[in-house]
């Protein structure tokens, strides 16, 4: 009667209500991180976020020359062996300011997706469960804000709102979370005709135990497959709105920024300073989308 | 939901924003008054959604033009890039992903599989500049501008979109890809594909008569949720190719406050993504008789 290792999707599988359905569930999880750790996806993936991550945290003590020191004598000098990425119109090296650039998106990009998954799946929980009035009056408002795409919500939100490190990750935040709620909705609907949460009921626990106890641990695998996809996404729109102007602010030594300052000298064949970072952000979100990609593969089947 | 876009678009005090925190409170509620906004904000919305439906998008505010000129030019331009960038990628994602498909597992597969979800995760802003720095300074074969000289013909006015619409290729190639793959494998795997074959029917017509005509589905699905998605994008590389479409336009009453450009470029937008949502359900009913019938999922 227990489900097979090896296909431990708790919505395909139903796991039948028997003895210690905890420990089985346990098992599963186990499972897939002995899976996920083996896919080359992962590991590569990983490595990229890890050296990114490293920089976030390290970045400041270990860079040659102050990220945010400028030399007007020495503006846009090529790339050289004081100076391997070469310098900005600031004459601000732009190796430092590339690594050190980490920390910013490194921080906004995560917060802002973990609020969204927690709205995301409150909203979510709450929808699928309760369904009726409730499910009607939040389902519609998460469809207006999927009506709009995501970039355009979020500018329209940061100009009103004043471009801040804060705004980002509500605006984000926020936006995200609809997405969220529906997959965890979807999760959820085929998940409250299930036995165990009718055997909850007759044990006359309260809706917040049934909710939280009962269900969130059977969603818990959408909802990581959604965190990590989402943060890709979420590293994607903050660099975007920093691009735009209305993300980091100058002088702070953001990717998306530093492109955005410097796209314009490009025609006069000053690459270095535009280059980097886009390689930075480029080599951030394929990581990022390795994990995702091997977390969905090890999660969904 | 339109009240939701509009309250959106308009907050605080309109007249302070267009004169800046500097100028004397009277002028600021002259101007509000000249401007009618001023009145309850639901009059304002009845008012405006009223012209909206008839055509008349009001006056834009920072350059004293018709809204709806303003509009239907950048819009004009916009199509253009967003159709040449579909011309390219569509047919490319979907030969990408059924040849993938038909290799399963080997190391073609992987690298479209693979290589097409990292280039999909790249921001449009990195590749519009990585493809500016190879083909525009590297290597000087394409203009890094986009907007053509006036009175352009066809083949200058593509050579000079080539970049920008590149850069939607490079972003959309991996979503179209992954999704004819995955649609292919699963019409190979369908037993409508094994009694075709054991049927006798030649190989060929296995695949465009059976397969071909499966998958395909679920990809026409996925680029129609593209066009919305492109809109966003649309801001990012008009900017940066100086181009003057729709989210140049956008991205422009935005910083000038403009706010009936942005009212009615945002709702233009919101319909655009909903009819083409729309066109995709109604287009997968065409092409599947199993969902004719409008059955739920």
């Amino acid at each position: 009667m227990s489900s097979p290792v090896g296909a431990p999707d708790p919505l395909a599988v139903t796991p039948p209500v028997v003895a210690a359905p905890g420990d089985e569930r346990r098992m599963a999880q186990r499972e897939r991180f002995r899976l996920l750790l083996r896919s080359k996806t992962f590991i590569a993936g990983a490595i990229i976020v890890g050296f990114w991550v490293f920089c976030a945290i390290f970045g400041a003590a270990i860079v040659p020359h102050d990220p945010l020191r400028s030399n007007p004598l020495n503006d846009l000098a090529a790339p050289s062996g004081e100076s391997w990425f070469g310098t900005d119109r600031l004459g601000r090296d732009v190796f430092s300011r590339v690594i050190v650039g980490a920390r910013g998106i490194m921080i906004v990009a995560p917060t802002a997706t973990v609020l969204a998954t927690v709205v995301g799946t409150a909203l979510g929980l709450v929808t699928g469960y309760f369904r009726g009035p409730v499910d009607d009056i939040l389902s519609r408002i998460i469809e207006a804000v999927l009506a709009l795409p995501v970039i355009i919500i979020a500018t329209l939100t940061v100009v009103s709102l004043g471009p801040s490190n804060l705004t980002m990750i509500i605006v984000i935040g926020l936006v995200f979370a609809p997405i969220i709620a529906r997959t965890v909705r979807a999760a959820v609907l085929s998940e409250r005709e299930l036995e165990y949460v009718a055997a909850a009921r007759l044990r006359n626990e309260g809706n917040g135990y049934i909710l939280f106890r009962e269900i969130l641990p059977n969603v818990s695998g959408p909802i990581m497959v959604e965190f990590t996809v989402r943060l890709g996404y979420a590293i994607f729109t903050v660099a975007t709105l920093s691009f735009l102007g209305l993300g980091i602010q100058p002088p702070a030594p953001d990717w998306g920024l530093q492109i955005f300052e410097h796209y314009g000298v490009i025609s006069g064949g000053f690459w270095w300073p535009v280059l980097f970072p886009a390689l930075a952000i480029a080599s951030l979100v394929v990581g990022v989308n390795l994990v995702a990609d091997a977390v969905t593969q090890a999660f969904e089947r | 939901m339109f009240i939701f876009f509009a309250s959106q678009v308009l907050p605080g005090d309109v007249g302070r924003r267009i004169l800046g925190p500097f100028a004397d409170q009277a002028s600021v509620d002259q101007l509000n008054e000249q401007l009618g906004t001023d009145r309850p904000l639901i009059v304002q919305y009845l008012d405006w959604l009223g012209s909206f439906v008839t055509g008349d998008f009001g006056t834009s505010v920072a350059t004293r033009q018709p809204v709806s000129d303003i509009i239907w030019t950048s819009l004009q331009a916009s199509l253009k890039l967003a159709i040449l960038a579909f011309i390219i990628v569509v047919p490319l994602g979907i030969v990408g992903g059924v040849y993938a498909a038909m290799k399963e597992g080997s190391a073609a597969d992987r690298l479209i599989s693979v290589g097409g979800l990292s280039a999909t995760a790249v921001p449009e802003f990195v590749w519009a500049t990585i493809l500016i720095l190879v083909f525009a300074l590297g290597l000087g074969l394409l203009p890094a501008t986009a907007q053509p000289p006036d009175g352009a013909g066809v083949f200058t006015q593509i050579k000079y979109l080539l970049l920008p619409a590149l850069t939607f290729v490079f972003v959309l190639f991996g979503y179209i890809a992954r999704m004819a793959r995955a649609g292919t494998i699963e019409a190979l795997d369908a037993d409508y594909t094994r009694t075709a074959v054991i049927k006798g029917l030649p190989w060929r017509t296995v695949i465009r008569r059976h397969v071909l005509r499966n998958s395909l589905l679920p990809t026409i699905a996925v680029v129609a949720t593209q066009i919305g998605y492109l809109i966003g994008g649309l801001i990012v590389v008009e900017l940066i190719f100086n181009y003057q479409g729709i989210g140049q336009a956008l991205a422009r009453a935005l910083t000038q406050k403009d706010f009936p450009v942005l009212q009615s470029t945002v709702l233009l937008i919101g319909i655009i993504y909903l009819v083409a949502t729309l066109i995709a359900d109604i287009l997968y009913a065409v092409l599947n008789p199993r969902v004719r019938l409008g059955a739920e999922e």
